[in-house]
């Protein structure tokens, strides 16, 4: 059984901190769904976790600020906050080499 | 008149406050920080700020039924749990009965990368979630400054540390935030100007290669509070601040007496000695033989099967036991009793208050009746610090009273006699008794001479006696006063001869 990665074909397991319905998690959640369809395509997977539901969550995986999104897999972690407005500083973030 | 000091006292009820539980601070701070506000401490690395902060969550939680939440910004929580130890703090204990959280935010400058607008509600929820989760009341935040090193946008970051003060008072929280003192403002960051309701200045600094720790508050907004900076300590019973204000006359006041070694001076002392618990000090030019005086007390203390403890701040323990040996004294048999303790050490080697710790710590350990400080002058000769020596002195002498300890104090003062007043006025006053030793120079010899300056709740004597030390030990003798003024020395012997002969010659005729 291959280590750690439990859904083939998924390079990328990215989690998105958010913190209620605001313009800013909209604006995140929409630049991160258009950035990995353009690059990413079907190698990703992503898991949006709002904190005022599971306040728990912010301390456990040391979340200050939000939007925060955090790539998993591949290690190592990394952090991108923001409202990922940037493409390519989220491209640099995530270590994803555009394509072409 | 009456009304208008009624007007004055009602005009002095200020603000709410939480006490700290912190001995000396809330009388400084005239009962503790202010409730339901953000006080900031800061100062330099090492200056106890993590230390400060920590007590007051953990007295909250245990004294005052205020439980806490301690972020931590700088050390992880099982860093901050070894640290705290030292002073008997088991925040793990704690944490596990629900009375205080702990929650370290690690921020990693090289994980993170930053893309347009973002803002600190992860904070605030973890935080809300902390508070809520244990019905905190109390807040910490260590060191808060830390976030400005991870976030690289510090307009955002501002905008959001006065939305998270703004956001405690509103949630009723008694907060205390911690930062590094800066170069030329309080702080590094400039944070003093979100938070002012009260700041407190922690300061450790090194004059003449002796380390003093002090502590200012800088301003306390809606309540009067002390100006001056105070000398703290940190020690095996967590941290300390030494106030004058502190010392609450209240101790017992016990009527027995107790002997001091020297027949001679316990009839000068009523007949009967010094009284147990009462402060004694020993002044004198050098070798007119306080030392050897206030070990009588030790030893005489010791053979009544009490047990006594010497600090010895010129001599070492061999040498002390050799020279009180070359006056009669044998002290090894009670030491090998373990009824007399001398510890030997330089005060220079530590800090007056670390000092005044590890003194607390001996007499902690080892129980006695009586004390012996030998020189108490030792501990103000680091340089000019009469202010800092005075409450100390203050501080011991409250601490030996209240534990019905007798206390011996040897004070060396220069011949001068200017100075001499000067020195001894600061410290005389807090001393029940005081003994002063002369050196009386005539007829080409030097003797000494012992007088009772001051003894209260007792009649004392008001003669001068000639103090005499020879190899079998202390004794006192009547200066002869006449006409001729005071002898001593040989011109007494001679003296008494005369009358003696003269005597005689009565008799015979």
């Amino acid at each position: 059984m291959p280590p750690k990665k439990l859904i083939s074909g998924v390079e990328y397991q990215l989690r998105l901190y958010v913190a209620g319905q605001t313009p800013k998690s909209t604006a995140a959640i929409e630049n991160l769904n258009k950035i990995c369809e353009t690059h990413l395509s079907g190698r990703y997977k992503i898991e949006v976790i709002d904190l005022l539901i599971n306040p728990k969550l912010a301390a456990g995986d040391q979340i200050l600020a939000v939007p925060t999104l955090v790539r998993q897999l591949p290690e190592p972690i990394k952090k991108i906050i923001g409202d990922l407005s940037n493409e390519e500083r989220v491209l640099v973030g995530l270590d994803v080499h555009p394509l072409g | 008149m009456a009304k208008r000091k009624d007007i004055l006292r009602s005009k002095r009820a200020s603000i709410p406050k939480a006490l700290t539980g912190i001995a000396g601070l809330d009388e400084v701070t005239f009962g503790g920080f202010p409730a339901g506000r953000p006080t900031l401490i800061c100062g330099g690395a090492g200056a106890g700020k993590t230390m400060l902060a920590a007590e007051f969550i953990v007295n909250g939680a245990l004294r005052y039924g205020e439980p806490g939440v301690f972020m931590m910004f700088e050390e992880n929580a099982e860093e901050l749990a070894a640290n705290v130890r030292s002073m008997g703090f088991d925040l793990e204990k704690l944490q596990n009965d629900g009375l205080i959280s702990l929650d370290h935010v690690h921020l990693e400058r090289s994980e993170i990368e930053e893309t347009g607008e973002y803002d600190l509600e992860g904070l605030f929820i973890r935080l809300g979630h902390a508070i809520d989760s244990i019905g905190a009341k109390r807040v910490v935040l260590d060191t808060l400054e830390a976030l400005f090193a991870g976030l690289p946008n510090h307009a955002i970051l501002r905008a959001e540390l006065r939305r998270l003060f703004r956001w405690l008072k509103d949630r009723g929280m008694t907060a205390v935030i911690t930062g590094e003192r800066g170069d030329e403002a309080l702080t590094r960051y400039g944070i003093e100007e979100y938070v002012s309701d009260c700041v407190i200045l922690l300061d450790h600094r090194v004059n003449d290669q002796v380390s003093t720790r002090r502590l200012r508050v800088v301003k306390y907004r809606g309540s009067a509070h002390g100006t001056n900076e105070y000398p703290f300590m940190i020690g095996e019973n967590g941290f300390s601040v030494m106030p004058i204000t502190s010392l609450s006359l209240d101790h017992k006041a016990s009527s027995e007496r107790v002997s001091s070694g020297v027949s001679g001076l316990d009839e000068m002392l009523g007949g009967k000695g010094v009284f147990r618990g009462s402060s004694v000090l020993i002044s004198g030019s050098p070798g007119t033989g306080k030392s050897s005086l206030a070990i009588h007390f030790a030893a005489s203390a010791a053979r009544r099967g009490e047990r006594a403890l010497v600090f010895a701040y010129e001599e070492s323990h061999d040498q002390l036991v050799r020279n009180m040996g070359s006056i009669g004294l044998k002290l090894k048999p009670l030491i090998s009793k373990g009824l007399l303790r001398v510890h030997a050490s330089r005060p220079t080697l530590q800090g007056l208050e670390q000092h005044l710790v590890a003194m607390h710590d001996e007499i902690a350990a080892f129980r006695p009746s009586l004390v012996v400080v030998d020189p108490i002058s030792n501990l103000s000769l680091e340089g000019d610090r009469s202010s800092v020596v005075r409450p100390t002195l203050m501080r011991l002498i409250d601490l030996l009273k209240q534990e019905q300890i007798t206390a011996v104090f040897t004070s060396l003062v220069n011949n001068d006699a200017a100075t001499r007043e000067s020195s001894e006025v600061g410290i005389s006053s807090l001393m029940d008794t005081w003994v002063l030793l002369r050196n009386i120079e005539s007829n080409g010899e030097r003797n000494r001479a012992l007088f009772v300056l001051k003894s209260r709740g007792m009649a004392h004597s008001n003669k001068v006696r000639e103090f005499l030390m020879s190899e079998r030990g202390l004794s006192l003798v009547d200066a002869y006063s006449g006409p001729d003024g005071v002898l001593v020395g040989s011109a007494r012997i001679a003296h008494a001869k005369r009358e003696m002969g003269n005597s005689d010659n009565q008799v015979t005729k």
